[in-house]
């Protein structure tokens, strides 16, 4: 593994519609890591993807956040993929009209034309598709549908992995992929994730539950709140959380925020 | 009277034909109105004071062969400048197809039937049209090979009137391609369909004659006791161009789905009025009218469901979305809805919008550029609609036509 960070986030502040939501959020990710970010409802753990691939309506109010030493934060929504970072939304949009081939195409067109690759040909690419369809388990005729048109909760977190399996992003966040999954579709997940596992690639896993860490082993495990990172450690701490909840983060706080916020600087 | 509808009069009835009375019985009607202006509710935002300074370019060609559709065989009916240049015979068993003059007595008995009377341009229709078509499609006849009406025109006028029958437990599919150069032309051409108890019709209106033409025309359905229809109109606009449309539920359990298309640019206006009526209980209408307007372009949409009194257990939807491009395009909609009936489910709604930002975002998010995203978004909020289309083949070929036609407004997608 390379000591170079890949990304490289530094007292990230942001806000949505005037209110503070990450406040001072830092973290850095080496090739190969898989991080995880675990935290209670409203900690910002959907913001920090949001902010990293550059929605609209997420002000960046302070810090800052490098992917390979490149500013991320200064670049459009479509520099940001193309430079390689992936979001796994938690909810995927769908759009009706637009076929998913064709979206892809011209997701994986531009992708190849920042890195000065050449177009693939319909039929190269329709190959390529075919082969993502089956690796997360999906009928090769969600091809032709539109995007996301009427898939199912599972259908949709699979068809975020296959999009991830064709576009092959060096920083992939993947945000609550496992809500709403049966076991089964929990599984293609993973090893769609596993599957991608490199050393020059890495993971931030955003996640509610110990379930998904079972297949996909993190190497850190992060906890999120209240807009920053207030605990880190490896694959065990998620089970303690399970065990435990995040009760503990609230009497912290009342006993002693100022020692907190220490313990993470360290 | 204006200048235009005088010297249309002056001309009298031209022919002698079973067409005759007809003539002059729009003669008189239109001899007590005169030419729709702003005050006239149903033409207001159609600027016909035009027609008084029509300069018409000549019609110089007599022959035009039109592309074949990719994918599907379709029997051709072309019309050069309102003349009907392929030779006609009966071309399938079951399907009699004979020049509008020579139209037996049965079938001249569906003229007028189906189009109702209001119609300004209909009287005109009936006074001028000299050409078109009788298709008769005989009880418990399914003809796949869709029926090409092909009008290309270059110039001068030209006046088509189609009767179309359809009878029991009988299918057709039918294409009007309206086509021809920018020149200045004038043309009226109406269809009349008419539906016997389970036909079924497939209808498809390519209405994409732009530039200076003056485009007026019509298509009228009666839907018969579970008749069905799939209709889809795609207008293109031009300097002065009106679209009716009337589907008439005469039987009870008739089914219509009627989608319509609408891509202008420059200053271009397609006006469409449809009127829907439903005279008898348990019919089903759903209408998706959807549009995008670039440059100056205008778009009039009209849309009228009017549900009598006993006309129990209708279902009736109208949907009106509009997408522009520019401050200058224009849209003006108004869905309207009268229902006399108590026990109805129906539902209408008119929008001007702008894109979705969270599917513009999604797209970008993948690497897609923000011109490359709107194009996408834009042309898949009219590809709902043309993926209705029954027959796979016509399908693509709008798809192709219409992307090509799109392109020319990337320009102007990239900065709405």
């Amino acid at each position: 593994m390379s000591n170079e960070n890949l990304l490289s986030v530094q007292g990230l502040h942001a806000s949505v519609e005037n209110k503070t939501i990450l406040k001072g959020l830092s973290l850095s990710v080496k090739p190969g890591e898989v991080h995880a970010i675990m935290g209670p409802n409203g900690a910002g753990k959907s913001t920090l993807g949001y902010v990293l691939s550059g929605r609209e309506g997420y002000d960046v109010s302070g810090g800052q956040a490098l992917l390979q030493g490149q500013d991320l934060l200064q670049l459009d929504i479509e520099e940001r993929a193309r430079a390689g970072l992936f979001l796994a939304f938690q909810y995927p949009v769908e759009i009706p009209g637009v076929s998913n081939l064709e979206f892809l195409k011209a997701a994986v067109d531009a992708q190849r034309a920042a890195n000065d690759q050449p177009a693939l040909s319909s039929k190269e690419f329709l190959k390529l598709a075919r082969e993502a369809c089956k690796q997360v388990n999906l009928p090769a005729e969600f091809l032709k549908r539109g995007v996301n048109e009427g898939f199912s909760g599972g259908e949709k977190k699979r068809n975020e992995i296959m999009q991830m399996l064709l576009l092959q992003p060096k920083l992939c966040i993947l945000d609550e992929s496992d809500s709403g999954l049966d076991i089964d579709a929990l599984k293609v997940v993973a090893d769609g994730v596993n599957s991608m596992r490199d050393s020059d690639r890495a993971f931030i896993v955003v996640t509610h539950y110990q379930r998904l860490l079972d297949y996909i082993k993190p190497d850190y495990v992060h906890v999120l709140s209240d807009g920053a990172i207030v605990k880190s450690g490896d694959a065990s701490l998620a089970l303690e959380l399970e065990s435990q909840g995040y009760a503990w983060l609230e009497e912290r706080k009342a006993q002693d925020p100022a020692e907190m916020h220490q313990e993470v600087t360290k | 009277m204006s200048l235009w509808l005088t010297q249309l009069l002056d001309r009298g009835v031209e022919q002698s034909d079973w067409l005759t009375p007809m003539r002059e019985q729009a003669q008189t009607q239109l001899r007590a109105k005169s030419l729709p202006n702003r005050q006239t509710e149903d033409y207001r935002y159609l600027p016909l004071a035009k027609l008084n300074r029509l300069q018409l370019a000549p019609a110089n060609h007599s022959d035009f062969t039109p592309d074949p559709l990719p994918g599907v065989e379709t029997l051709d009916l072309v019309f050069v400048n309102g003349k009907l240049i392929t030779p006609v015979a009966d071309l399938e068993p079951g399907l009699s197809v004979c020049p509008l003059q020579d139209a037996d007595e049965s079938m001249q008995g569906v003229f007028n039937q189906v189009k109702p009377e209001r119609h300004f341009f209909g009287l005109v229709n009936d006074l001028l049209a000299n050409g078109g078509v009788a298709i008769d499609v005989a009880d418990n006849c399914v003809i796949t090979k869709p029926i090409r009406l092909v009008h290309w025109q270059d110039g001068g006028e030209a006046h088509c009137r189609h009767l179309i029958r359809i009878g029991e437990h009988a299918a057709l599919n039918v294409i009007e391609q309206h086509l021809g150069t920018d020149q200045a032309s004038f043309n009226t051409h109406f269809c009349e369909y008419q539906l016997a108890d389970h036909a079924r019709l497939t209808h498809q209106r390519f209405a994409m004659q732009t530039g200076l033409a003056a485009n007026f025309g019509g298509c009228h359905f009666n839907l018969a006791n579970h008749s069905q229809l799939n209709s889809t109109v795609v207008g293109f606009g031009s300097d002065l161009a009106r679209l009716d449309v009337d589907i008439n539920h005469t039987g009870e359990h008739g089914h219509a789905l009627q989608n319509a298309i609408y891509l202008l640019g420059e200053k271009e206006l397609f006006d469409l009025h449809t009127n829907v009526e439903h005279r008898k209980p348990n019919g089903v209408t759903e209408q998706n009218v959807r549009g995008i307007v670039g440059d100056k372009g205008k778009a009039v949409f009209n849309g009228r469901i009017h549900i009598h009194r006993y006309a129990q257990k209708t279902l009736a939807e109208l949907n009106n979305r509009n997408l522009l491009l520019t401050r200058n395009a224009e849209v003006y909609t108004k869905p309207e809805l009268e229902i006399y009936a108590d026990d109805v489910r129906c539902a209408h709604g008119a929008t001007v919008a702008e894109l979705d930002n969270k599917a513009l975002y999604y797209l970008q998010s993948r690497g897609v550029s923000e011109t490359d995203a709107r194009v996408m978004l834009n042309f898949g909020f009219i590809n709902e609609l043309i993926e209705q289309i029954q027959l796979e083949p016509v399908a693509h070929w709008l798809q192709a036509t219409l992307k090509d036609r799109f392109s020319s407004l990337r320009h102007q997608v990239a900065e709405a």
